[in-house]
């Protein structure tokens, strides 16, 4: 069965410096299908520099892969006619991290309602545009009447940032991209965005790609995760095995840095090593958490560990759990159950 | 009971623009015990930087302090000229503002922009004392004196925000505040980030004011809290006792509003928007937004209450409660007035 959208072996490196020879692997290897018959909110969750915004902007087809390909409804990305494109820019939607730069001052915030309404001819009358932008805002929790006709500063961020979301959902997509949208929005407003996102995954059977730092937000909204560290997959699977349990030392170096607010919960008890480890890589393919990890040992500084399925529903890719079996980088799917 | 270092008495910051005055902070009364840390919580436009910048003495116009006194050791800083204020600040208090990072100097090494601000304040020293001065500032949040050669472009976010933290404590000052010191930092870093201020201002000896909207940085970092809405302080008091039994509707809403890690169900947001701060209506701001709001919640503005010790609500679900009139007069308390 074909995916809808699928990550085959995808590495991207940007090259920058005057004769091209500074090389950044921003993803290493990675594969990803995105399944829209059974619609689920994907979380890809790491630090900055991790490579979480490459992996959304290569689903988004803003960017093409040094080697691997992406690949949507089992089509290379790159070959697509004018047709397919057209399909492709309405059923992949995205909310992005800020809700201020995306708004033209000069016109009210109808504006970007009506632009894909126009480009993608969702409507024959002015009236059926209207019901339509009314429709959408309901469903992300606006009032219409109090949103239409208003100028961006006239409203919140969040509002703004909803109203993003209301424009992904005028589309009908068949999956979001959103890239941090709540990391600019205040903490009380965070919720009603990512709860009108969670609505739209389960009111209108559209699939979700978190891509966020925040691992607190990630649990809350997402089915499945993905942990990055620079480019590399470290952890991935179910969204209450990892952020409960977490298999691979990455992780739990951020769950345990989450500030929860909880007061049974402080940082205190397990002080971060913030010093380096023993175990310096020699190869370029090691471990890239080996230099900061407190277990590493001397075949992380050797060769990349591969995926270990240690459990079920999912993976970590750290050579602790070498007793556990093998799981293909191209199978990575059967974890998402 | 020690004296306050810092006692923030009715303070009013307003900016008078063309349409009126924005109440920015409007009457705030607090108190800062030596050593200790406070936390200033509030969503976007609550005022919270616009205080951070009043106890710097560092509004600029359209906006003015209308109001009030703050006492830092004694000596109200309203009342400084601008070149008495100019030496205090970083002295005896000093900030670390939001997105630091991005305010230092990129032609700059990271030495010569310590050594600046302890010029301003004529510490004459030799070259020497001063390479030795630097390398101990850089010490205190754990960056290695090689750091003082290098260009902030060299430096991560997280430790180019440790640079500022150096910088504001280079001359140890009673009173540190830190304005959303880690927002763009990820999670790793932030924690670095926070331990070192935390570890610096116990060896310091100073207090520390930290703001920001993170409630769950403020359970981890602080020991009161003032929760602050439309230029007001809603509810103040021990950060454990406030989160354990939040008394104002605005307090009990931003904390349910938070994710947990247990009950994994639906995220609550506060419904509505934060209220404007210009030509602002009588009575609480909150009203419009409050779940359990009351009829004289459109009129009146609530003052002030100690509900508990060291505990102050304003908020008008409590005016049946006895209120200790002689208590509010305790250094924890100011009194309010109505707008």
């Amino acid at each position: 069965m074909t995916a809808f959208l699928e990550l085959r072996n995808v590495t991207k490196v940007f090259s920058s410096g005057i004769l091209r020879k500074k090389r950044t692997v921003a993803l290493d290897n990675l594969s990803l299908k995105i399944d829209t018959d059974r619609p689920m909110v994907k979380a890809i969750a790491g630090e900055s520099g991790s490579g979480k915004t490459t992996l959304g902007m290569m689903l988004m087809g803003f960017l093409s892969p040094t080697s691997g390909s992406v690949l949507y409804n089992g089509k290379d990305m790159r070959s697509l006619n004018r047709d397919e494109q057209r399909a492709f820019r309405r059923e992949v939607q995205a909310v992005f991290q800020d809700p201020f730069s995306v708004y033209n001052p000069f016109y009210p915030v109808d504006h970007v309602l009506e632009m894909p309404i126009e480009k993608f001819k969702l409507a024959k009358s002015r009236r059926e545009a209207r019901a339509l932008m009314e429709e959408a805002l309901s469903a992300v929790g606006l009032q219409p009447a109090e949103t239409l006709g208003r100028f961006p500063h006239q409203l919140s961020g969040g509002q703004r940032q909803r109203i993003m979301v209301a424009r992904a959902l005028l589309l009908k997509p068949r999956l979001i991209i959103a890239d941090e949208p709540v990391s600019m929005v205040d903490a009380s407003l965070r919720a009603t965005i990512l709860e009108s996102l969670r609505k739209l995954n389960r009111d209108f059977g559209i699939s979700i790609l978190y891509i966020t730092h925040d691992l607190t937000t990630a649990y809350h909204v997402s089915n499945h995760i993905l942990v990055l560290y620079r480019g590399s997959l470290a952890e991935a699977g179910d969204v209450e095995h990892v952020i409960k349990q977490p298999k691979h030392p990455y992780t739990q170096l951020l769950v345990d840095s989450i500030p929860w607010p909880d007061l049974e919960h402080s940082w205190g008890k397990n002080r971060i090593p913030s010093g380096k480890s023993a175990v310096q890589p020699v190869s370029a393919t090691a471990c890239k958490f080996a230099d900061r990890c407190p277990h590493a040992m001397p075949v992380c500084g050797q060769q990349p560990p591969p995926l270990y399925r240690v459990d079920p529903t999912r993976a970590a890719a750290c050579f602790l759990h070498q007793e556990a079996a093998v799981l293909p980088r191209e199978e990575i799917n059967a974890l998402f159950v | 009971m020690t004296a306050p270092v810092l006692e923030v008495r009715d303070l009013k910051v307003y900016y008078h623009t063309a349409r009126g005055p924005v109440k920015a902070v409007d009457g705030v009364s607090f108190t800062l015990a030596p050593k200790t840390r406070l936390g200033l919580v509030g969503e976007s436009g609550s005022g919270k930087s616009t205080m951070a910048l009043a106890l710097m003495r560092m509004i600029k116009p359209p906006g003015r302090i209308d109001g009030g006194q703050i006492l830092l050791d004694g000596q109200d800083l309203v009342q400084l000229s601008q070149d008495e204020m100019r030496r205090v600040r970083l002295n005896q208090i000093a900030m670390v503002p939001q997105g630091a990072m991005n305010s230092l100097n990129p032609v700059t090494r990271i030495r010569q922009q310590i050594v600046d601000g302890l010029r301003a304040h004529d510490i004459k020293m030799t070259k020497r004392e001063m390479d030795k001065r630097v390398a101990e500032v850089l010490s205190w949040v754990d960056l290695h004196p090689s750091v003082g050669d290098m260009y902030p472009h060299e430096l991560s976010g997280g430790m180019k925000q440790r640079v500022c933290i150096a910088i504001a404590i280079s001359l140890r000052p009673k009173v540190i505040i830190a304005d959303e010191p880690t927002s763009a930092l990820d999670v790793v870093v932030q924690r670095q980030v926070m331990e070192t201020i935390g570890r610096v201002q116990e060896e310091l000896g100073a207090a520390v004011i930290l703001i920001g909207h993170d409630m769950g940085l403020m359970v981890q970092f602080v020991d009161r809290l003032a929760v602050m809405y439309g230029g007001k302080i809603a509810e103040q008091g021990h950060m454990r006792d406030i989160f354990r039994e939040p008394l104002h509707p605005y307090t009990r809403l931003l904390i349910q509003s938070l994710p947990k890690l247990e009950d994994k169900g639906e995220l609550k947001g506060i419904p509505g928007i934060a209220p404007s701060l210009l030509n602002a209506p009588p009575g609480c701001l909150f009203h419009v937004r409050c779940p359990e709001a009351l009829p004289v919640c459109k009129t009146v503005t609530p003052p002030p209450q100690e509900l508990r010790p060291a505990r102050l609500v304003a908020c008008h679900l409590y005016d049946a409660a006895p209120v200790v009139a002689g208590a509010v007069a305790a250094p924890v308390a100011g009194k309010e007035q109505a707008a």
